[in-house]
């Protein structure tokens, strides 16, 4: 309750946590489109190429006003993200190298400025080493502002070009058949996730602000196969993980808001991945399960129904166990004429027989001949 | 140049070679980024190795940590089969997670000790040559050589022996385990190596160098040659070569060490992209232009042969037609292709007609029975 009373009164509490639900919502929804378009470790290329653009940036200018960084962030962002399409483009070198290279050399080049300030500077420079992991404590109400302008911005284009960018994401080949600009509609879509990411520069840091595009998006897509829900589902969990990392972070001393923000977004992902309904890991297990009774007990069913075929009675005749024990070479058989009796497909006699149902005689036919009656419909 | 200074240099070349031969692997299987992931993700392993042994440069430090860089292949892998998740998204979340718990156990619990967050980056490698090798009192040199020395001759001697096995393996991995190679032992034993490597350099030169020079080096390697063993030892010394760079770079600026090699790195690769004779920009950009030039004169020969003794064939002829409306070139453009068609040999100039060569019908012709066929 105190950490909620706490988040009423105390501003900068209030200020972190707002924040981290902006970058975690914009990055969620915009990091959906990545994921599905496989372009989930861009995300992780373009947060640290931004490094020396935000240390560029101040050196130009010499101000740390956030909207300045932000677009120094951005600009070396895109262009990193354009060298890596140039060599993918003109070599053979594959997407992944090329990402990596960038990468390491845009974060090094950023590391060379900031020493090379860390000298010249002295003071001026303090607070720009927080864009490497984060200081989400460091967060004032002007960066609300920029980060809460922008990210509107960037989730009002996308709803306006919702089905380019879907199409887009889906069956681009589609897209340029229609006559779509294909190329333009990439370039507007990354430059939205460069911007995406450049909100959450502050608060997580460029080293993990990868994971805020990837790992929302990973969750949502175990509970919808709907675009709209995931990005929607993508941007929750990310708000979510935001205000948990902020708050937690704000509870126990000397924990780094940025990580934990990461945590919690993981923690969220790995029961998203073990418990949803449908994709989920568990069900996938009690699907198998259920199947693998039915296959047990069907094939009892199936030995029923040719023992009555093979004899005179009618089919709705009863049999013995330890015939069927016989038949099923001494399987649980009394567990699945129990299940059988459930479904309503066997009833056991009082002299201890097991008998077919009507619609156990039906059933299995369908199982042996693989017909529902005499000259149905195959199912 | 002084002893230290020697030393960081000696240091930083072991590590580039190092890194340069676990790496070209990595990139010719495409798994480039899985250097991010598992350098990233050895953060805790090294953290929580380093609270039991109390020794950064420990070889049992070195084994414990590379322990959770395959640990992090294994996760990445165990999810990307469940199908819930592609191999990059996975990727994505696995190591983002390891790599924060890391920093979280630092900041929490190792505030006061040699290890730090711009450490974990960056290295220390300007304070590198002060750690030293002691045996019984001797002072053998500084121990992050030795370590390096010692996981450059693991990986080298390993390298050498499977070879063949890593190739096929490499290349096509269905022959590979129709061949009894075991793929996935391979595969698990490359990762133990970059592990092991990513471990042992991250104190020397920290993570984002490791990136960069299991990167690098090869990639720009893989613009001049074709050859495995080839593309090992240019990987090799192009790493050395970008590791000297940055060294001097960073010298002559006062800057980041780690840093500036990280930029070198880039500089070397896009120096390579840039000039390499056959792969590079430049050659690639002219071999475009050749062929569309090649193209078009081929077109033009096409072209004349169409109206070969038909009643317009005067009027089609005419050089100021073909960047009229038929043809549609612009007029500098056809007076390169005209010069160009002239210098082949494939037409003759009449006047200010165009006629066909014997060369220009037949390069015509077989262009479009290559068509047709």
């Amino acid at each position: 309750m105190s950490g909620i009373l706490e988040f009423m009164t105390d501003y900068t509490l209030r200020t972190v946590a707002l924040g981290s639900a902006t970058l975690g919502l914009v990055a969620g929804a915009l990091g959906a489109f990545a994921v599905l378009r496989r372009q989930s470790l861009l995300g992780d290329a373009v947060s640290h190429a931004a490094l020396p653009g935000i240390v560029l940036a101040f050196m130009v200018t010499g101000s740390k006003t956030p909207l300045i960084l932000v677009i120094g962030a951005a600009l070396s962002g895109w262009v990193a993200s354009l060298l890596v399409l140039l060599v993918v483009r003109t070599t053979r070198i594959k997407m992944d190298t090329a990402l990596g290279l960038m990468l390491s050399t845009f974060f090094g080049l950023g590391m060379v400025l900031l020493s090379v300030i860390q000298r010249t500077a002295g003071e001026g420079m303090a607070g720009l080493d927080h864009f490497l992991f984060g200081q989400a404590a460091t967060l004032v109400g002007e960066d609300l502002v920029t980060m809460a302008g922008l990210g509107l911005a960037v989730l009002i284009v996308l709803m306006l070009l919702w089905k380019e960018f879907k199409l887009l994401s889906f069956d681009p080949e589609f897209a340029g058949a229609l006559g779509l600009p294909v190329k333009g509609l990439n370039v507007g879509l990354t430059t939205l996730l460069v911007i995406a990411i450049v909100i959450g520069l502050q608060t997580v840091g460029v080293v993990l602000m990868s994971a805020m595009i990837v790992t929302p998006a990973a969750a949502a897509r175990q509970w919808t196969d709907r675009l709209g829900v995931l990005v929607a589902l993508a941007g929750f969990f990310g708000a979510l993980s935001g205000l948990i990392g902020a708050l937690v972070s704000s509870l126990i001393p000397r924990l780094p808001t940025g990580p934990t923000i990461i945590m919690a977004i993981t923690l969220i992902t790995v029961l998203s991945l073990l418990f949803a309904p449908r994709r989920g890991v568990v069900a996938g297990w009690l699907r198998t399960l259920s199947q693998r009774k039915q296959v047990a007990s069907d094939s009892i069913l199936a030995d029923l129904y040719r023992l009555a075929d093979q004899h005179p009675e009618p089919a709705e005749a009863p049999h013995e166990v330890p015939v069927l024990v016989a038949m099923r070479s001494g399987e649980a058989v009394d567990k699945g004429l129990a299940e059988l009796a459930r479904q309503g497909l066997t009833a056991l006699e009082p002299d201890g027989r097991w008998r077919l149902t009507p619609e156990g005689v039906d059933r299995g036919r369908h199982l042996v001949h693989g017909t529902l009656a005499e000259g149905g419909e195959p199912a | 140049m002084n002893a230290s200074m020697w030393s960081i240099l000696g240091i930083a070349v072991v590590t580039s070679a190092a890194c340069a031969l676990v790496g070209t692997f990595l990139m010719l299987r495409r798994l480039s980024m899985l250097s991010d992931a598992i350098s990233h993700a050895i953060l805790p392993g090294i953290v929580i190795a380093f609270f039991l042994t109390g020794d950064l440069t420990s070889p049992w430090l070195v084994v414990g940590a590379a322990a959770t860089g395959v640990l992090t292949v294994a996760l990445v892998e165990v999810i990307t089969t469940t199908r819930l998740l592609k191999e990059d998204a996975a990727m994505g979340l696995v190591f983002p997670a390891l790599f924060s718990l890391g920093i979280i156990l630092i900041t929490r619990y190792a505030g006061n000790v040699h290890l730090d967050v711009d450490a974990v980056l960056l290295g220390e490698l300007a304070f590198a040559p002060f750690d030293r090798f002691m045996v019984a009192g001797h002072d053998l040199g500084p121990r992050a050589l030795w370590l390096m020395s010692g996981i450059l001759l693991i990986s080298t001697t390993l390298i050498t022996l499977f070879y063949k096995e890593l190739k096929i393996a490499t290349f096509d991995p269905g022959l590979a385990a129709s061949l009894g190679l075991a793929p996935v032992v391979l595969h698990y034993g490359l990762m133990s190596l970059v592990s092991v490597t990513a471990v042992g350099a991250f104190d020397a030169v920290g993570l984002i160098l490791v990136v960069a020079l299991m990167i690098g080096p090869p990639a720009a390697a893989y613009l001049l040659t074709d050859r495995l063993a080839v593309l090992l030892g240019l990987a090799v010394g192009l790493g050395a070569l970008a590791a000297t760079l940055g060294f001097g770079l960073a010298f002559w600026i006062d800057a980041s060490i780690a840093g500036c090699m990280a930029v070198a790195v880039g500089v070397v690769f896009f120096a390579v992209f840039l000039v390499a004779p056959d792969r590079g920009l430049v050659a690639v950009m002219r071999r475009r232009r050749r062929q569309r030039y090649q193209f078009a004169e081929v077109m033009l020969a096409i072209h004349l042969v169409h109206h070969e003794g038909s009643p317009e064939e005067i009027e089609e002829s005419r050089v100021e037609h073909l960047h009229g409306k038929h043809v549609g070139w612009t007029p500098e453009f056809t007076r390169d292709v005209v010069a160009g068609a002239l210098r082949r040999g494939l037409v003759e100039k009449a006047g200010d007609r165009l006629l066909l060569t014997e060369l220009g019908r037949a390069t015509a012709g077989h262009a479009l029975s290559g068509a047709g066929a």
